[in-house]
């Protein structure tokens, strides 16, 4: 079980993989639409490597709530 | 003149097996080297799948050590060449500041993006659905390359891929001309990207029994109009050209390259793959484009040839070249040089056509020894010859009796 820091850090990575962010920038309250301006695209590659790297299922309707990385990371802290 | 629009180039860009750039390719026509090499090391598939066939011409640089990894990505093969290439021609021409609604893009493929097609047709048979990309269609659609090129420099005028096989280079240009001759756009970004070395595309052309097996002399391969030609040699790459309203160059002080005079389109409907005998189709096309420059057959003094090194295609090329121009055009054929570059071949070679036209030398039919005795015109062989000239045709011809032929002329 990772916590809180753990799982921010590695969606970092995750975000810096999939869109290029320098994973210093994704923190708790950027939005990944508005301030990372990440498309829904890659939301979805997003999704699916968090699902791998952290244990969990994030259906398209969750996904569609987690508006900032740290919604993403509490969501991943509840449900891993 | 079917119009008083002209159309003048101002940007050239490629990315091909012999260069990176349009420099490095023109220096390694000048030069007489080759693109071709054995290739089943890079790609173990030809091995594995015991394919005939060991040589191809992939690009002298990856496209993803030009492009930033994210965008890299994001982007099929044959979308990155297009790109790579786009770059370099905009940049060419002085990055020119246009209305986004008055730039427009023509940038085809003859495959699309295979190399995606495949990898997630696997990836669903192996791994299931979640691991398919949400990019997957965007990646193999043959709009892709026209598309990201247009998302790249903010082009609003109309984004056209057209998809015409091996003549779809030249066939771009075709359409540029003809959108920019009502007037309504300024600059257009068109030429053609293809990146299809992959183990489908290569196995379905050898069951059609027109590529090169000469796997012992891969520098060798390719060798249009020569006698001992056994079929054409794969590659990829992509060209493409900045193409403006001459008075929109004139009015910022572009450099011009070249002049896009005219454009001759027809179709044999006669075979799926095999060309029509007799070039009928094909000398209409280069009549049409000349005739479409305002010109006279005897003002051609050069046809950049789209001589694939097949038995059957080369010789028939030069009857439709006699048909149309008679005897006096001095031949070359590129794709000795750096293979078959399918959808991107008649951009790259329009690209050397313009080069020749404005140094006044026409490079070599690289290893062209023993001229086929079909071939009842003069062939540049051995070295680059030094001619002035002042219009030129460059054609191609696609699976699917597609005809395209160019006129291109000197600044």
């Amino acid at each position: 079980m990772a916590d809180n820091t753990e799982i921010l850090s590695g969606l970092a990575e995750i975000v810096e993989e999939v869109a290029g962010i320098d994973t210093a920038e994704v923190s708790a309250e950027k939005s990944f639409v508005d301030d990372l301006d990440i498309d829904s695209l890659s939301m979805v590659e997003i999704a699916v490597q968090a699902e791998d790297k952290f244990g969990v299922k994030i259906p398209d309707d969750q996904l569609a709530e987690l508006k900032t990385v740290g919604d993403a990371v509490d969501y991943i802290a509840k449900n891993q | 003149m079917s119009s008083e629009v002209e159309v003048v180039i101002t940007g050239l860009g490629a990315t091909t097996p012999l260069g990176g750039d349009v420099a490095s390719t023109w220096e390694g026509m000048l030069s007489g080297r080759s693109g071709v090499r054995r290739v089943n090391d890079q790609f173990d598939w030809m091995d594995r799948y015991d394919l005939p066939v060991k040589i191809g011409a992939p690009v002298a640089t990856e496209p993803t050590e030009v492009l930033p990894r994210v965008k890299s990505r994001r982007l099929d093969r044959v979308e990155q060449l297009a790109l790579v290439a786009a770059q370099e021609a905009w940049a060419d021409a002085g990055a020119p500041e246009v209305e986004p609604e008055r730039l427009g893009v023509v940038v085809g493929t003859g495959i699309g993006g295979v190399t995606t097609l495949l990898a997630q047709d696997d990836l669903l048979e192996t791994e299931g659905l979640r691991k398919i990309s949400p990019l997957t269609v965007p990646m193999l659609m043959p709009n892709g390359p026209a598309a990201w090129v247009s998302l790249e420099f903010g082009a609003r005028g109309g984004v056209h891929a057209p998809v015409s096989a091996c003549a779809t280079g030249a066939e771009a240009l075709a359409w540029a001309l003809m959108l920019m001759r009502n007037g309504e756009l300024d600059v257009v970004i068109a030429g053609g990207a293809e990146a299809c070395i992959t183990q489908l595309t290569v196995a379905g052309f050898v069951q059609s029994r027109t590529l090169s097996q000469r796997n012992d002399d891969p520098e060798r391969a390719s060798r249009p109009f020569d006698t001992g030609r056994d079929g054409f040699v794969l590659g990829e790459g992509a060209g493409i050209m900045v193409l403006e309203r001459a008075e929109f160059a004139a009015a910022r002080g572009a450099a011009l390259h070249g002049k896009l005079a005219g454009a001759g389109l027809t179709a044999d409907s006669y075979h799926i793959t095999g060309p029509e005998p007799e070039g009928i189709g094909q000398s209409r096309a280069i009549a049409k484009a000349v005739r479409d420059a305002g010109l006279e057959p005897a003002d051609i003094g050069h046809v950049n040839c789209h001589a694939t090194s097949t038995v059957a295609g080369d010789v028939g090329e030069t009857r439709a070249v006699r048909k149309a121009l008679g005897d006096h055009p001095i031949l070359t054929a590129p794709k000795g040089s750096f293979g078959h570059l399918v959808g991107a071949a008649g951009a790259v070679e329009s690209i050397i056509t313009v080069l020749s036209l404005k140094e006044g030398i026409i490079p070599a039919t690289v290893n062209l020894e023993n001229l086929d005795p079909g071939v009842e015109l003069d062939v540049v062989a051995g070295e680059p010859r030094k001619v002035d000239l002042q219009a030129a045709v460059c054609d191609s011809f696609g699976f699917g009796g597609h005809n395209a032929a160019i006129t291109l002329t000197k600044a």
